[in-house]
C-alpha cells in the first residue's frame, strides 16, 4: 500500500484528519526547506505538500507567485526540490511528501524521466495543477507503475462526470478546492463545501483533502470536520514573508500556527 | 484541425485548473452552437461590415515594389479597420458571444494595447463591464492605449508580476477568471490559451485570408505565391494563413521578433529558437529553459513579446507546411521606415517586422510574382517609442 494510503487509513481509524502543509520549494532560501519539513513533522503535520517553483504560477494568489519568485531568484527547480525531497526522506521514512506545481517543467524534463526521478526519490504524490485527467493519461500511467499517487483537482463547478473521472484516474487523495479562486483568497463558504462534498463522497471512496481559504485554526477545524483533510499554503507563506530578515522567526511562527491548527482539529 | 479537444497534432490541447475546465466546457459549447447560427453569423457579418469597415482593402504597393525590384507587393490594409488593427475582427466576434450566453463582464490581457482598445471598445458598444490586464512595462511603453481604454470606460490593471509585460497580463487575467467565472467572459486577443480560443480566434481571423484571396483573384486574376505575416502569438498571421493552407503552392511565412537578434538569446521568437512546453492552456513552442521556466523575451514590440505561439502555427513548423523566419528590432525599423517613406503607410512596429522581411524576399522574387503582406495594425500607438528611440522629445 502506499505511503499515502497507509496514513489517511490510520487517520480514519484513529477519527483524526489530516493536516497538510504547503511549503514552496526554496523559499525564502534553499538551506530552509529541509528543516522546516522536519520541523512541520514534529509539529504534527501528516502530509507535506512541497510546491516546486515555476516562473508563471497561474492558479496562485500573490503570496505563493512571490514564494516561486524568491525560490526562483536562488535557482530552485524541479530537480534541486526533488533533492531536497529525497533529503528529508534519509531522516522520515513516514511522512508522505507531495510536489505541487506545474507543467512545464515536468514536459522540459520528460515524463519518464520525472516518473524515475520520482520513483529515486521517494516521492509519495504528484499534483500538477494546469494537468487535466484528458490530458494526463499518459504521465498518469509512469507515476502509477512507479508507486507514486498522481493527485488530482476537484473544484465547486466540477460536475459528476468530472468526479467520477478523478475518482477512477486519481488515487492516494482528490484536493478539493474550496472556492473560485486562487490559492491565498478569503471567500470560504462552509456550507457550500460542505454540500459539494457530499456529492463528491457518494462517488468515491479516495480522501478528500480540502484547500485554498483554509488559513487559521478555526477554517483549519471546520474543514476538518467535512473532508478528510486540510491543507493550508499561503496562510504559512505569510509568515515567511513577514519574516525574510529572520527565517528562524519565520519557522517558530509557521510551527505555532500549525501547532494550533492541530489542536483545533483534534479537539 | 484541432480534434475535439483541440489538439493540431502534439499541440494545443487544454491544459486548465480544474475551476476553469467548466466555463472552458460552456464557451466551447456556445462557440459550436453559434457558429453554426444563421442569425449570429448575419449579426457579427453586419458588424464587420458598418463597424468595423470591412472588407480590408488589398493594396498593390507599386512604388515599393518598384524601388525592391522584385515582387508586386499587396498589403493587406487591417490597420484601416476600427480602433486600427486586425484585433477587433477577433473582439466584434466573441463580445457577440459573451452577448448570447448572458455574461456581463468583459476581460482581457494586451501587450502593445491594441487588442485591450479593440476590447473596450466593443464592450463600450455594448454596454459590458471591462477589465484590461497590462503588465506594467506595456502600460509605460503604450500610455497613448492605456489612455485610449480608460477612455472607452476599461479598467486597465497594471500586472507587477513576473516580467510585467504580456505573458504576466495572461497570468492574471487567467486568475480574474478563475475568481469570477460566473458572469465573466475572457477575450483572449492571440491564438493561445487553452482549447477551443486557439481554433475560435483563428476562425474569427480567418476573413483577413478569405478577403485577401477574393481580392488578389480580382486584382491580380491569381493566387498570391507567397504570404508573409509577423507573428507573436500568432492571430493575423493564422488569420491570413488559414484559408491558403490547402494551396499548396501559396508559401506560408511567419516572421518572429529577434529583439536584439537570436544569436543574444534577447528575442521572442519561440518557433525560431523555442523549444516545445505547456504555457497558458496548451502545448506549444516556447522560450524556456532546461528546467522548464519561462524565459523573459525581448522584443521593441510589445504586441510580439510573448514567450509562447499558436499550437497551429507550431504544427504548421512541424510539417513544414509553413516556414517561421525572424526579424531584429532594427531591422523591424527600417522596414517601418521604409514604408512609411516609400508608400505613406505608418505600420504598427509589429507589422513593420513583415515589412523588414518583405524587404528581404521580395528582390530574391521574379517581378510577375506575388506577395501579400499582412499590415496587421497602424503605427500611431508607436509614436512615442520611435520618438525616444531616434533622441526625439515630443
Amino acid at each position: 500500500m502506499s505511503r499515502l494510503a497507509t496514513k489517511f487509513e490510520a487517520l480514519a481509524k484513529a477519527g483524526r484528519k489530516a493536516l497538510i502543509p504547503f511549503i514552496t520549494a526554496g523559499d525564502p532560501h534553499p538551506d530552509f526547506t529541509v528543516s522546516m519539513m522536519h520541523a512541520m513533522v514534529e509539529a504534527g503535520v501528516d502530509v507535506i505538500e512541497l510546491g516546486v517553483p515555476f516562473s508563471d504560477p497561474m492558479a496562485d494568489g500573490p503570496v505563493i507567485q512571490r514564494a516561486s519568485e524568491r525560490a526562483l531568484a536562488h535557482k530552485m527547480s524541479l530537480r534541486r526540490t526533488l533533492q531536497m525531497a529525497a533529503e528529508f526522506r534519509k531522516t522520515d521514512q513516514q511522512t508522505p511528501v507531495v510536489l505541487m506545481g506545474y507543467l512545464n517543467p515536468i514536459e522540459a524534463m520528460g515524463y519518464e524521466d520525472f516518473a524515475n526521478a520520482a520513483q529515486r526519490a521517494d516521492i509519495d504524490g504528484v499534483l500538477t495543477v494546469d494537468l487535466p485527467p484528458e490530458e494526463a493519461v499518459e504521465c498518469c500511467a509512469l507515476l502509477k507503475s512507479r508507486g507514486v499517487d498522481p493527485i488530482f483537482l476537484l473544484a465547486p463547478n466540477s460536475s459528476d462526470e468530472r468526479i467520477k473521472m478523478m475518482a477512477a484516474m486519481g488515487s492516494g487523495y482528490i484536493y478539493y478546492v474550496s472556492l473560485k479562486g486562487v490559492t491565498g483568497a478569503g471567500h470560504l463558504n462552509i456550507q457550500d463545501v460542505e454540500a459539494k462534498l457530499q456529492q463528491i463522497k457518494a462517488s468515491t471512496s479516495v480522501p478528500i483533502a480540502i484547500g485554498f481559504g483554509v488559513k487559521d485554526a478555526e477554517t483549519a477545524k471546520l474543514i476538518a470536520g467535512i473532508g478528510d483533510g486540510a491543507v493550508v499554503g499561503s496562510a504559512l507563506i505569510s509568515k515567511i514573508e513577514a519574516n525574510l530578515d529572520e527565517p528562524e522567526r519565520a519557522k517558530d511562527e509557521i510551527i505555532a500556527l500549525l501547532t494550533s491548527m492541530r489542536r483545533a482539529m483534534d479537539s | 484541425m484541432p480534434d475535439a479537444r483541440g489538439h493540431f497534432g502534439p499541440y494545443g490541447g487544454i491544459f486548465v485548473a480544474e475551476t476553469l475546465i467548466p466555463p472552458i466546457q460552456e464557451l466551447n459549447a456556445a462557440y459550436q452552437r453559434y457558429l453554426a447560427d444563421p442569425d449570429f453569423i448575419a449579426e457579427m457579418d453586419a458588424d464587420l461590415q458598418h463597424y468595423v469597415g470591412r472588407p480590408s482593402p488589398l493594396y498593390h504597393a507599386e512604388r515599393w515594389s518598384r524601388e525592391l525590384g522584385g515582387a508586386q507587393i499587396y498589403l493587406k490594409r487591417e490597420d484601416l479597420n476600427h480602433t486600427g488593427s486586425h484585433k477587433i475582427n477577433n473582439t466584434v466576434g466573441q463580445a457577440l458571444l459573451a452577448k448570447r450566453m448572458g455574461k456581463t463582464r468583459i476581460i482581457a490581457e494586451t501587450g502593445a494595447g491594441q487588442h485591450g482598445v479593440a476590447t473596450a471598445t466593443v464592450a463600450a458598444r455594448l454596454g459590458l463591464e471591462c477589465v484590461v490586464y497590462m503588465g506594467a512595462v506595456d502600460v509605460a511603453r503604450q500610455s497613448l492605449n492605456v489612455y485610449r481604454m480608460k477612455l472607452l470606460g476599461a479598467t486597465v490593471v497594471a500586472v507587477e508580476s513576473g516580467s510585467k509585460t504580456l505573458k504576466d497580463a495572461l497570468n492574471e487575467a487567467l486568475r480574474d477568471w478563475v475568481t469570477n467565472v460566473d458572469n465573466t467572459f475572457y477575450i483572449i486577443g492571440t491564438v493561445a490559451g487553452p482549447h477551443p480560443y486557439p481554433a475560435m480566434v483563428r476562425d474569427f481571423q480567418a476573413i483577413i485570408g478569405r478577403e485577401s484571396k477574393q481580392q488578389c483573384l480580382e486584382q491580380a486574376g491569381r493566387l498570391p505565391d507567397a504570404l508573409v505575416a509577423c507573428v507573436g502569438g500568432g492571430s493575423n498571421a493564422i488569420g491570413l494563413f488559414y484559408p491558403f493552407i490547402d494551396d499548396s503552392a501559396v508559401k506560408l511565412i511567419g516572421v518572429e521578433a529577434a529583439g536584439d537578434g537570436v544569436a543574444t538569446g534577447r528575442h521572442s521568437a519561440p518557433l525560431c529558437a523555442g523549444r516545445p512546453g505547456v504555457l497558458h492552456g496548451n502545448r506549444t513552442y516556447l522560450m524556456s529553459d532546461d528546467d522548464g521556466e519561462i524565459i523573459e523575451t525581448h522584443s521593441i514590440s510589445a504586441g510580439l513579446d510573448y514567450p509562447g505561439v499558436g499550437p497551429e502555427h507550431a504544427w504548421l513548423k512541424d510539417t513544414g507546411r509553413a516556414e517561421y523566419v525572424n526579424i531584429t528590432d532594427n531591422e523591424a525599423l527600417e522596414g517601418f521606415h521604409a514604408l512609411t517613406r516609400m508608400e505613406g503607410i505608418i505600420p504598427a512596429l509589429e507589422s513593420s517586422h513583415a515589412m523588414a522581411y518583405t524587404m528581404k524576399l521580395a528582390p530574391t522574387m521574379r517581378q510577375d510574382e506575388i506577395i501579400i503582406v499582412n499590415l496587421s495594425g497602424r503605427g500611431d500607438k508607436d509614436m512615442q517609442t520611435m520618438a525616444k528611440r531616434e533622441g526625439i522629445e515630443l
